[in-house]
């Protein structure tokens, strides 16, 4: 065997040092996070990276174990004597102190806004919002010659970007001819496909039913997009054009306000308002109160004028759901009708376009189209 | 030592010893596209994903295009080096290394592109730390992330001898820190009998372990289309279909590698006529399995026209994505199957067109794929249009040269063939005939 020259002992030195700090740092992080996907990255890749490893020295002969360290650790290093085991221990020591601040310092540093939905006051009963839409009494505001007042409404209150509609008017084809106005909040799925996919957790279901959006944690990566077969969920492409007094607001995920550039939002059913006792902004604006707010658990709901029993009022005007067949399990029910109850003719079509008030006034901002 | 092996030796070196002709130029001309790129990727993280042609409708396009492209291409590797490895098919040794090679920097170009793609690249961390196990990005991530691991380690064991070789004769001809790399590279291998049981099982475990995992890779990339409810995506054998393209892609694309490195370092011994030929063959076979997995995904679904799927097979065959479809099904799938069962058209030129075709096609394949799936209306309005910006072209360019610039320099630094495989095969070539030759003697002798 020709001799090599033995490498200087500080190299050596480093090297163990680097060996440990890499163990430490490792294993702390696996303690620090728990079972989450980096431990599982983390696992996977040692776990491949010492199979050959392990594999050869399986297979290994007893007396042939002392070349495979000569192999691994370099001509030298024949066995490790008291001194430098010593050593080895001060500085698993020193770096097993240390290590645990670092993944939580990280932790700090990235945890952008947890939701604090979640910690609600305990009540009896858990609310379950629920909306229903009477298309019988929905004309896309032709009536009134205004864009769809339900949608001019949310945008006005929520400071939605142009062109995001949470709620949106889409014309739906009747058979025969003619057509009717559907009124498309996000669907609030109890079943939600885009919370399903989401690889951060940053849409998530509210414990009183809402789907909502954490902008704070969103990464952007769009698949809740691609998920929502509802077309339901919008994303900030360019600096979102909204007022500059509501881009200085502190963020709330109950109002995402401010909207933040690349991540998602959608209709997020004003949790906000209903707690302070009022209705969501597309309630209030619907000119023929065509809109229906409640509460699955008390099977009550009210458009602002007349309080119904939900369950008596979904069987009694045969109540449908969107796209029922997907089990995507909508808490949005629609009532059949193309504006029959105020008088509207279902072959005049169209309706006037949505105006976003103040997207001259976002300084900076940049609109663009769906 | 033979004078075969000898000349092998010389051939391996000479890219690490002496800088072949336009090197430099050409890792120039890399660079600046790079360069470019990244200018673009700045005025995208300045202005935001509005400079692309994404919107909400078609909320996916050319970055994720390039995710499953180059993920794809990265099965290259491991067909080549442990399918066929399993397979014994010894022909394949030469070419092992630049499949690996393929694979790894593949494998880092599409990683890439997922970055790329996300609307708060600052934010990717989130996905270690709030990551959520039911969610298809997350299998990706750590889909990815295992198989980059293990592919390094998979060109990276089989290379020890060979880095080892380099450290041997190159010390002293290369800078300091390159002798420096060899040496620390070939932790110590000395060709020991020990060592080498250890390598080899190593080596077997590996090639094992890799399959499955390369497997699962683009079976999950696939899962991110087909686990949303998108009617063009909502299909079972979308995981097979993808494995099968990405094995199909990455054999042309190692087709090509073959064809250049071979003129630029003059490889012609070592990577003959033969080796195309062999690989044109596998590459028309799989020409065959996707020509089967279309007919039996768009035949399923376009009988029975459910709805929705009537806009879907318009926009695919006969209207806006008509062009891309027809050309991936006639370029890339069936014109190589013809080129290469024709004798005469059987030639390396012919072979290297054919893989040229199966590249462009399966890139377009991957682009329609994903964009007519997000196109198709969910709710009656009118279908939106996706038009990639220059800043989409100019990162994807980017992305191109990065691969080229990884594989222009790995080649440079690392041994370009497996010569320790190459001359261990041969011996044990060598030895069977002779043992053949005698068993030959022993009967003529019997015989008389
Ligand atoms: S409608 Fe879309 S965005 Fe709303 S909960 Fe359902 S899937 Fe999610
Ligand atoms: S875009 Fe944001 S909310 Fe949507 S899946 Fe990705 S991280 Fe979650």
């Amino acid at each position: 065997m020709v001799a090599t020259a033995q490498p200087p002992k500080r190299r050596q030195w480093l090297g163990h040092a680097a060996l440990v700090l890499l163990m430490s740092t490792t294993v702390t992080a696996f303690l620090a996070w728990g079972v989450n996907p980096l431990f599982v990255l983390l696992t996977t890749v040692s776990v491949l990276a010492s199979v050959p490893l392990v594999a050869a020295r399986v297979s290994m002969s007893k007396d042939s174990r002392r070349e495979w360290k000569t192999w691994l650790f370099a001509d030298g290093v024949r066995s490790v004597d008291r001194r430098t085991a010593l050593r080895l221990f001060g500085v698993a020591a020193v770096f097993g102190a240390v290590s645990p601040t670092v993944p939580k310092l990280a932790q700090k540093a990235l945890a952008q806004g947890t939701p604090d939905v979640g910690e609600l006051p305990p009540r009896a009963r858990t609310r379950q919002w629920t909306m229903i839409i009477d298309l019988r009494r929905c004309d896309g505001c032709q009536s009134i010659e205004l864009p769809p007042q339900c949608t001019t409404a949310c945008i006005e209150g929520h400071f939605a970007p142009e062109p995001m509609q949470w709620i949106e008017v889409y014309e739906h084809e009747l058979p025969g001819h003619g057509t009717r106005f559907v009124p498309t909040p996000c669907q609030q799925c109890q079943n939600p496909p885009c919370v399903n996919v989401c690889p951060v957790g940053a849409t998530f279901s509210a414990p009183e039913g809402p789907v909502l959006i954490d902008q704070n944690r969103c990464i952007g990566c769009r698949i809740c997009m691609a998920a929502c077969p509802y077309d339901r969920r919008f994303f900030n492409w360019g600096e979102p054009p909204i007022p500059a007094d509501a881009g200085r607001a502190e963020y709330d995920l109950e109002l995402q306000v401010p909207a933040y550039k690349g991540t998602v939002m959608k209709c997020d059913f004003c949790p906000d308002m209903v707690r302070s006792g009022t209705l969501p902004y597309c309630i209030q604006g619907c000119p023929h109160r065509a809109i229906y707010y409640g509460d699955l658990e008390e099977d009550l709901a009210t458009n602002g004028r007349e309080l119904v029993s939900v369950s008596r009022y979904l069987a009694n005007n045969d109540a449908f759901l969107l796209k029922e067949e997907l089990g995507t399990q909508p808490r949005v029910y629609y009532i059949p009708g193309h504006g029959e109850d105020i008088g509207r003719d279902p072959t005049h079509e169209g309706f006037l376009p949505i105006r976003w008030p103040w997207t001259r006034l976002a300084e900076g901002s940049a609109t663009w189209s769906r | 030592m033979s004078s075969w092996q000898e000349r092998l030796e010389e051939r391996t070196l000479d890219p690490a010893r002496s800088t072949p002709r336009n090197y430099w130029l050409v890792v120039g001309a890399l660079a600046a596209v790079i360069a470019w790129a990244l200018y673009a990727y700045f005025v995208q993280v300045r202005d935001g994903l509005v400079v692309t042609g994404m919107r909400d409708r078609i909320s996916w396009g050319l970055y994720i295009t390039m995710f499953v492209f180059f993920i794809g291409i990265s099965h290259a590797g491991t067909l080549i080096s442990a399918i066929l490895r399993v397979a014994n098919a010894t022909w394949r040794t030469p070419v092992t290394r630049m499949a690996e090679f393929i694979t790894a920097v593949a494998l880092m170009t599409g990683a890439l592109f997922v970055i790329v793609d996300l609307g708060r690249p600052d934010r990717f961390l989130n996905v270690l730390i709030h990551g959520r196990w039911q969610s298809p990005i997350v299998w990706d991530v750590t889909a990815v992330t295992t198989y980059l691991t293990a592919s390094l380690l998979y060109l990276y064991l089989p290379m020890i001898p060979d880095l080892a070789f380099f450290r041997d004769r190159l010390t002293g001809s290369v800078s300091k820190w390159q002798s420096g790399l060899y040496r620390i590279l070939a932790i110590n291998w000395k060709g020991t009998d020990t060592q080498k049981r250890q390598l080899h099982s190593s080596i077997s475990i590996m090639m094992i372990l890799i399959i499955p995992i390369a497997v699962s890779v683009h079976t999950v990339v696939s899962w991110i289309f087909a686990m949303t409810l998108r009617e063009a995506w909502n299909s079972a054998i979308f995981g097979f279909f993808f494995v099968a393209g990405a094995i199909f892609s990455g054999i042309a694309t190692l087709i090509i590698m073959m064809a250049l490195l071979r003129r630029v370092y003059r490889l012609e011994e070592y990577i003959t006529q033969k080796h195309f030929q062999y690989l044109g063959f596998l590459m028309a076979a799989m020409a065959g399995v996707m020509l089967y997995a279309n007919i039996s995904e768009y035949v399923t679904a376009g009988f029975k026209l459910e709805e929705g799927a009537e806009f879907i097979f318009r926009q695919l065959f006969v209207a806006e994505f008509a062009p891309y479809f027809w050309f991936y099904i006639v370029a890339g799938i069936l014109a190589p199957i013809v080129l290469i069962f024709i004798p005469r058209m059987r030639t390396i030129g012919g072979i290297v067109a054919a893989a040229v075709l199966v590249d462009l096609a399966m890139f377009v394949e991957r682009y329609f794929i994903v964009v007519t799936g997000l196109r198709a209306p969910l709710l009656p309005y009118e279908p939106a249009n996706y038009t990639p910006t220059w800043v989409e072209w100019s990162i994807t360019a980017g992305g191109f040269a990065f691969f080229a610039l990884l594989v222009t320099v790995f080649v440079r630094i690392f041994p370009i063939m497996a010569v320790y495989e190459m001359a261990e095969e041969r011996e044990e070539l060598a030895a069977e005939r002779l043992s053949l030759e005698s068993d030959g003697a022993l009967t003529g002798e019997a015989g008389l």
